[in-house]
């Protein structure tokens, strides 16, 4: 990538010695501003996987904001999602720290590749970007960060004791801290101020946070991180046009644009969805054909919901509806033989050879049975999202916004949605998140099992999958008669 | 309003104002800033209004001479200025959308007595007086110091809207290319009275309970000078129950709240001077120091930056795209011209001393006689009382014109 062949071309053992003396450590701080492009060679694999991982973070960060989630909540889970899949680590072995980062910085950039196409994926990607660089610079230590600062000209201009003094009523005016006033006092005194053109502070001017003078911003150090960030938004705005602009003309590779595409697919739908059934190890019991309405009625999320419906009212579905609702019970634990059992018993108007002719062969083959024996998995909310209209796809998403407030009453009055919460969730879909507005949907309905707001599935994660949302269910469903038969037995 | 003399602002009126008086040459090089024409004014979009309310917009031109065939030819009743585009506006149905945007505009302001309406006593909605007049006066006068002094632009237009408002256009070259976030914060900072009916609510200004922002303070301190006269004799705004009430709202003492209640209605016919006065002595009461006395002064300050200072239509300033009406056109209501004014002598301008577009042309025909007809008719708005506001508009663009000038000489000397 990033003309990789060119600079093979002009590789002489020189440059390379040259090279390496001059960077003994690639990336020498934790966090990245992002300057210069990773100038190596990556694989396909790597290439895809170091950005699959960032894309779950930055569409966590943005789910987050979707749902207002306070700046410490919204830090809680994005550790915790980069704990798990872009670490960052501070202290560590030099090996174990540049891999961190290296993986961190080509990630950052095989996103910029995809996100930079729209004004609206730029804007969303700069926002989830700088939120998680915020995140970063809010965590690293005070020595690191200071390092990291030297290491970069932020242009500012650091104000000397003679014109702090001479503006030292203003500025006192301006400057926040302790209601005691003599202890505001002490620590403007030793407070060190900078210097910058105030257009590169707005969100300090617009709150009157600084003194402006003939349009510079007399900015406070506490608040100097305000400068850094507004520079990585700026910085990341203008790179993010530059690519745009010579995306059409970089050197391609056929194999990156369906990865590239793909990506930016992702963000549209929230997460790309990590969600693997593991079925069984949630509900011990094996689901039989004719518990299904049941579950339906209780666990389903809308999607599903509306399928089993749909199947309830025709006796019948159409194809992506048979395969998108099968594979979902398939990974909710119905065996081969329930899942003919239940085919059968829906299709009730047709003859036994019909069915055995015509859907027999469909419903094994997606158990891996027939033709290529592979095991599909269930299809997650990203591919629900982008499969075009139709009545087998996200009803948030597919549905006029009239049918969708009509199907969630219907469907989960009796699970605790009342109509004072549409407003709510139609707001939510009208943005664009979709499954933002599944999970709250999911906290509202679950709420007599103690999950709150902003919790979704636990700690906070999102609704990525269908099978993720009803496993959960299921699960808070079991723990809640289980602690209930333990109250019974004692 | 003083007289219901007919308002002319008929098709033919505008045609022969258009024709014979509107200075397009100044208004050229005050939105070029050069002789030669630049994409400032290529690139710069103008919208009509024509007669019975159609409006165009996304129209360019190429030069003074093409504009003002152009607006001959539709007669519009006013026409407004956009932003400079990254392509030519009239082109804008050929070129790619993401390839057309808003890249420098004047960054402007609006103010307009309809916001103060909540605080004057003597016209309310589009009437005007000189008595309200002082309003917008103490307005620009503070809103030309902050910009000048805290933001650093020099190149300020204040232009009268031909009505009830002033606009304001700053031309800097930094002034123009603020994005709209930056446009955005720069009001905020501009903003104290957020308007709405819930202007009776207090104000929030304050930073750490006690001092004012350095900005503010400046403010406060000129205000004071020019809130005895204009809130309390003027507008005798505290004289009416509604009036003192609305004036007890913003104080935080409750006690000295009831007690002066109590005086006020006992005596209805105490001034707003009084008041005022009375408001003074019960601060006075407090020891020097002590936290009533600093509350109560705090909030006398915020009462008086409540009813003067400059209230801002914040939509106007915050984008690049928004039109505002170019000056000199003819405010179809009054046929007043839009003409623009000198800040520093704010106090001065008397909006009805303003020439209407009917007048104009009088004065026109009555110089017109006196010298024996002329084949051409250019620069005629030279005979006639629109010369000193359009000497005030291309005093304001040569200025440009030699900063952008010397800029050049001196990008050349660097090569």
């Amino acid at each position: 990538m990033f003309k990789s062949t060119d600079r093979k071309v002009f590789h002489d053992d020189k440059e390379l010695a040259q090279v390496t003396k001059h960077s003994p450590v690639k990336y020498p701080y934790r966090l990245n501003f992002y300057d210069r492009p990773p100038l190596y060679d990556v694989t396909v694999e790597e290439f895809e996987t170091c950005a699959l991982d960032r894309l779950r973070i930055l569409a966590e960060i943005e789910s987050s904001a979707a749902r207002n989630r306070s700046w410490e909540e919204l830090k809680t889970v994005t550790n915790k999602q980069c704990t798990n899949h872009l670490p960052l680590q501070t202290t560590g072995t030099q090996e174990l720290l540049e891999s961190q980062r290296r993986k961190d910085h080509l990630g950052h950039f095989v996103l910029r590749l995809a996100f930079c196409r729209s004004e609206d994926l730029r804007r969303r990607f700069i926002k989830a970007e700088s939120t998680l660089f915020r995140i970063r610079y809010d965590g690293d230590n005070t020595e690191e960060r200071q390092l990291f600062l030297n290491s970069r000209d932020f242009n500012w201009i650091p104000v000397d004791a003679a014109e702090k003094s001479k503006y030292r009523r203003e500025l006192l005016a301006s400057y926040s801290g302790s209601k005691n006033e003599s202890v505001r006092e002490q620590a403007f005194d030793t407070e060190r101020y900078y210097k910058v053109k105030w257009t590169r502070v707005p969100d300090l001017v617009e709150k009157r946070k600084v003194f402006l003078k003939a349009g510079w911003a007399y900015v406070p150090g506490k608040e100097q991180s305000s400068i850094v960030f507004q520079e990585f938004e700026v910085h990341l705005a203008k790179a993010l046009e530059l690519t745009a602009r010579s995306l059409p003309r970089l050197d391609e590779d056929s194999r990156l644009v369906p990865i590239l595409d793909n990506l930016s697919q992702g963000f549209l739908a929230g997460v790309p969805s990590e969600w693997s059934g593991s079925g069984e190890a949630i509900n011990g019991d094996e689901i039989k054909a004719e518990m299904v309405d049941d579950l339906a009625k209780r666990h389903f999320p809308l999607c599903m919901r509306s399928m089993h419906d749909n199947l309830r009212r025709d006796h019948h579905l159409k194809h992506f509806g048979r395969l998108n609702y099968g594979l979902f019970l398939k990974v909710l634990g119905l065996s081969i033989e329930e899942a003919v059992v239940f085919w059968r018993k829906s299709f009730d108007r047709i003859t036994d050879d019909k069915f055995n002719k015509e859907y027999k062969y469909n419903i094994r083959h997606s158990y891996g049975l027939e033709g290529k024996r592979a095991n599909y998995a269930a299809k997650s909310c990203q591919q629900l999202l982008t499969s075009g209209p139709s009545d087998h796809g996200c009803p948030y998403r597919h549905f006029s916004l009239e049918n969708l407030q009509t199907a969630l009453l219907s469907t989960y009055s009796s699970r605790g949605l009342t109509s004072a919460d549409l407003p709510e969730i139609v707001a939510t879909v009208k943005a664009g998140h979709y499954h933002v507005a599944c999970t709250r949907v999911f906290e509202m309905t679950h709420s007599s099992f103690g999950v709150k707001k902003g919790e979704g599935t636990g700690g906070g994660e999102s609704i990525t999958h269908p099978n993720q949302y009803a496993a959960k269910s299921m699960e808070l469903y079991k723990v809640q008669q289980d602690s209930a038969e333990k109250m019974l037995v004692e | 309003m003083a007289v219901k003399e007919a308002v002319d602002t008929s098709p033919e009126v505008m045609l022969a104002f258009y024709r014979r008086l509107y200075p397009f040459k100044s208004l050229f090089n005050w939105l070029n800033h050069e002789h030669a024409p630049t994409r400032r004014f290529t690139h710069r979009e103008f919208a009509f209004t024509l007669q019975g309310d159609v409006y165009l917009r996304y129209n360019s031109f190429n030069t003074a001479e093409e504009l003002k065939k152009q607006v001959c030819q539709l007669n519009p009743t006013r026409f407004e200025i956009g932003p400079v585009y990254s392509a030519r506006p009239k082109d804008k149905k050929t070129v790619r959308p993401g390839m057309f945007t808003p890249l420098q505009r004047e960054l402007v302001f609006d103010i307009d007595m309809t916001d103060y309406d909540p605080v004057r006593t003597c016209c309310s909605g589009a009437d005007i007086c000189r008595r309200c007049w002082a309003f917008i006066s103490a307005a620009v006068q503070v809103l030309h110091t902050s910009i000048r002094e805290q933001f650093g632009y020099e190149n300020l237009l204040w232009v009268y809207s031909g009505r009830r408002g002033i606009h304001l256009w700053i031309s800097d070259k930094e002034a123009m290319e603020l994005t709209d976030d930056q446009r955005k914060a720069l009001v905020s900072w501009m903003t104290v009275i957020h308007g709405g009916q819930e202007s009776s609510k207090k104000l929030n200004v304050r930073l750490n309970a006690r001092s004012l922002p350095a900005s503010l303070q400046t403010a406060v301190e000129h205000l004071a000078t020019i809130f005895p006269e204009v809130v309390l004799s003027d507008q005798n705004l505290f004289a009416s129950e509604d009036g003192y009430e609305a004036l007890l709202e913003q104080i935080p003492d409750s006690q000295v709240v009831t007690s002066l209640r109590k005086t006020w209605s006992a005596n209805p016919s105490r001034s707003s001077e009084d008041k005022w006065l009375d408001l003074k002595a019960q601060a006075k009461k407090f020891e020097k120091g002590s936290s009533q006395r600093t509350n109560l002064t705090a909030a006398m300050e915020d009462i008086i930056l409540h009813y003067t200072y400059p209230r801002i239509d914040a939509e106007v300033s915050k984008h690049r795209n928004h039109l505002l009406k170019a000056p000199f056109c003819v405010h179809p209501k009054t046929g007043r011209v839009c003409v623009p004014v000198d800040p520093l002598h704010i106090d001065e301008f008397n909006p009805e001393s303003v020439p209407t577009v009917g007048q104009l042309l009088k004065e026109l025909d009555t110089a017109g006689r006196s010298e024996g007809e002329v084949g051409e008719h250019h620069s005629d708005w030279e005979k006639t009382s629109l010369k000193p506001y359009v000497d005030i508009l291309d005093k304001h663009a040569l200025r440009l014109m030699e900063q952008v000038r010397l800029e050049k000489r001196e990008q050349d000397v660097s090569w």
